[in-house]
């Protein structure tokens, strides 16, 4: 189906494609099994130029917007959404930055970031906190020109591996969910430790860590925007990038769609192959429409999304985006290793790993549950603002 | 420091077809890409450009049918600055010396070049004699089979080659050429940036006029060799597998070398 995208957009989708098949598709099984940091793979997307892709161009980025970042990570989903994970959580790392940072962080840590010489990592998690955020006790005391921070963060994307962390901690603990606020860690400065990389049951080549932070030391200037408004940072990002968690979730089922097609085409049983099978025609029918579906339902929100800055329903939108897709990922990918039947559930196969990977799209950036909730209380704010009566 | 590459384009395929009547290559509904070892030429240039982003130029040239552009917007979209496209009717037809005297006139045209990197070899006409044929006629020290590009100095490489005998390290003072295998890097990928300028990027096309080269001097007319025929080679039918300990393998080998007189046995 043709989306009218622009010859930019289009060339956008072109190069990330290449990298997929010419440098992800031949190690992703390998990068799996080892649980390998892709760096390699990371070098071949700085020199494409896409870690810039929604970095202003006065810090040397594209300066492009939602739709764009979605395009690049369905492709790469395609190759395996450990690496469009590793390659998405950089850009997440980065957005409270592009945000609320003031002119002096942003001239810091845009620059390579766009470029791709560092990665960067956003750090919201903590044991005690996931789903509800505001339990997070991670602190952040100011002490003359430096903050000092005090706590530990739990699976953390390119933990470890990224020079530059988006932190939130609590400023002010009698201000409840707005005594939070927003920092840039640097790997290195002092009084701040990694955990040992988690075992995963997907995306085993993306890195999840622990932080920690004991008496950990950084100038007051690292704050972003100011004092109190973590919470806010940490919801303007995700609206954002949950679209582009929808957007992995529709290149991981196009790859499923793809790799089952073939498939059916060419097994043989009962003297045909098993596409002529109507059960197997209509499950592929249905992950088509499936993937399609979501697709099109992002593909209009980020252009959405991206025209009208402060939408109100924008968290809305974004969850659906992010539920819809990454339960269509996990449906396609389950259904992959059933047409493929014992094939599919060999490691020889790429579709095991699929659906390994998949299941992830419908726990972080927030769980789906918690995505609903945000969409059914929207809808009840919406309604209750509405005078006219639909009922007779 | 001003970088010249020189590209060729061949056929996609490995199993190149001859047309039994021309002797040529069969090219129409082939699929053509970048020979290979000019890949690994291009981006030993740009590994150089990576030092010095601001001081390095790369042109990337080709001599060939118009739609060999392709191959040089391939190379812009990976970061090479400039581009000439040599494409002329009077081009068609030239053997390695005619190709090497037509490249060697548009370097000279190009100005002042400090290093010249080629391929090993193209995979289709597979001579590797290009390269060393250019410098000759630019009148430029060459190293073949580079591996490896460092300076030793800013005009002084320090370069590794590999050859059947081992490999060597020399010194060469630029201006110079070499030619490259794939042991120089592995080929980047495209820029989304670069890829945009190369598709908005007008190549020159230069022919014999903007040359100043005779229609004697270039392509089938400017060639001493043509090709007469050109055949699959037939295959070895006599196989012996000889089997045994190293030691019997060994004497058995000599016993049937002897048997064919081979000289010196
Ligand atoms: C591989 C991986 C990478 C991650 N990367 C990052 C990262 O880079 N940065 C970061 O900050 N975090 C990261 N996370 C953390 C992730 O965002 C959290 O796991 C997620 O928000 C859920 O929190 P939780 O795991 O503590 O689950 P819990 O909050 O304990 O939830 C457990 C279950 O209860 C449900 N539930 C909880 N509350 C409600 C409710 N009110 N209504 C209905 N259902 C509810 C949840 O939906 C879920 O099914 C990552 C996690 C993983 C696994
Ligand atoms: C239509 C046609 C007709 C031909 N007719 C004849 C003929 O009659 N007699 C004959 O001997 N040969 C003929 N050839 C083959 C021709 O000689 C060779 O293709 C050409 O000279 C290059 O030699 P090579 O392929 O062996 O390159 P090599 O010497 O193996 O290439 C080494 C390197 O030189 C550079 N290089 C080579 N060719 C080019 C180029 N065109 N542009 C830029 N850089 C280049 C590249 O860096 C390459 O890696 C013909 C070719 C064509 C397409």
């Amino acid at each position: 189906m043709d989306y009218f995208l622009t010859e930019e957009q289009r060339l956008l989708q072109e190069i990330a494609y290449e990298i997929v098949k010419e440098r992800i598709r031949p190690v992703r099984a390998e990068l799996d099994e080892k649980e390998e940091f892709p760096w390699a793979i990371m070098r071949d997307l700085a020199q494409s130029d896409l870690f810039g892709i929604w970095i202003p161009k006065e810090y040397g980025g594209l300066g492009m917007g939602i739709l764009e970042n979605c395009l690049v990570v369905e492709q790469l989903a395609r190759g395996c959404i450990g690496i469009a994970t590793t390659f998405a959580a950089s850009g997440l790392g980065a957005y409270p930055i592009v945000l609320f940072g003031s002119d002096e962080l942003k001239r810091k840590y845009l620059p390579p970031i766009a470029r791709g010489e560092k990665l960067a990592a956003f750090a919201l998690t903590e044991p005690g906190a996931g789903s509800d955020v505001s339990a997070i006790r991670t602190r952040a005391v100011r002490v003359g020109d430096e903050y000092i921070l005090n706590g530990t963060k739990q699976w953390i994307t390119n933990g470890g591996e990224a020079d530059i962390y988006s932190v939130f901690a609590i400023t002010d603990p009698s201000k409840g969910p707005r005594g939070a606020s927003c920092f840039v860690v640097e790997k290195g400065d002092p009084g701040f430790f990694f955990g040992k990389k988690e075992k995963k049951l997907g995306i085993r080549t993306s890195a999840t860590r622990e932080l920690v932070f004991n008496d950990c030391r950084i100038p007051r200037s690292r704050l972003i925007g100011k004092e109190g408004l973590g919470f806010i940072i940490a919801m303007k990002t995700f609206d954002k990038s949950r679209p582009g968690i929808g957007a992995l979730g529709v290149g991981l089922a196009q790859e499923a769609l793809d790799i089952s097609v073939e498939y059916a085409r060419k097994r043989i049983q009962f003297g045909k192959p098993i596409i002529s099978f109507q059960v197997i025609q209509h499950k592929i029918a249905d992950m088509a429409m499936k993937i399609e579906a979501a697709r099109a339902l992002i593909y209009s929100a980020a252009r959405y999304l991206d025209t009208k800055a402060d939408a109100p329903d924008a968290s809305k939108i974004a969850a659906m985006c992010k539920v819809f897709a990454s339960d269509v990922a996990v449906q396609v990918a389950l259904e992959a290793v059933q047409v493929l039947g014992g094939y599919g559930y060999m490691r020889d196969y790429p579709v095991e790993k699929l659906l390994r990977d998949s299941k992830i799209l419908q726990i972080y950036e927030g769980t789906n549950e918690i995505q609903r909730n945000i969409i059914g209380q929207e809808l009840n704010k919406e309604y209750g603002r509405i005078k006219e009566s639909f009922i007779r | 420091m001003h970088i010249v590459v020189c590209v060729k384009q061949v056929p996609e395929t490995q199993n190149v077809k001859i047309d039994p009547t021309t002797n040529t290559l069969v090219r129409q509904g082939v699929a053509s890409m970048m020979n290979p070892f000019d890949r690994f030429a291009l981006e030993a240039a740009l590994r150089i450009k990576d030092m010095d982003r601001d001081n390095v130029n790369i042109t990337v040239i080709t001599m060939g049918p118009p739609q060999a552009k392709e191959v040089l917007i391939d190379a812009l979209s990976r970061g090479a600055d400039d581009a000439v496209l040599l494409s002329d009717q009077a081009f068609a037809g030239a053997d390695t010396w005619a190709t090497s005297y037509t490249l060697a006139s548009a370097i000279r045209k190009l100005g002042s070049v400090d290093l010249i990197i080629c391929g090993k070899q193209a995979i289709d006409g597979d001579t590797a004699q290009v390269g060393p044929e250019l410098a000759t006629l630019l009148d430029l020290p060459y190293a073949t089979y580079v591996s490896r590009i460092e300076f030793l100095e800013p005009r002084v490489l320090k370069i590794t080659r590999q050859t059947d005998e081992g490999t060597a390290v020399w010194k060469v003072p630029l201006p110079a050429l070499l030619t490259v295998l794939k042991d120089v890097g592995i080929p980047r990928v495209r820029s989304y940036r670069a890829t945009l300028r190369a598709r908005r990027y007008e190549v020159p096309i230069w022919g014999i006029s903007d040359l100043r080269l005779s229609k004697e001097s270039v392509g089938l007319k400017g060639s001493f060799t043509q090709v007469i025929k050109v055949f699959s080679p037939q295959r070895a039918k006599d196989r012996t597998f000889i089997e045994g300990s190293v030691s019997e393998q060994a004497a058995r080998l000599y016993e049937l070398l002897k048997k064919q007189g081979v000289p010196g046995l």
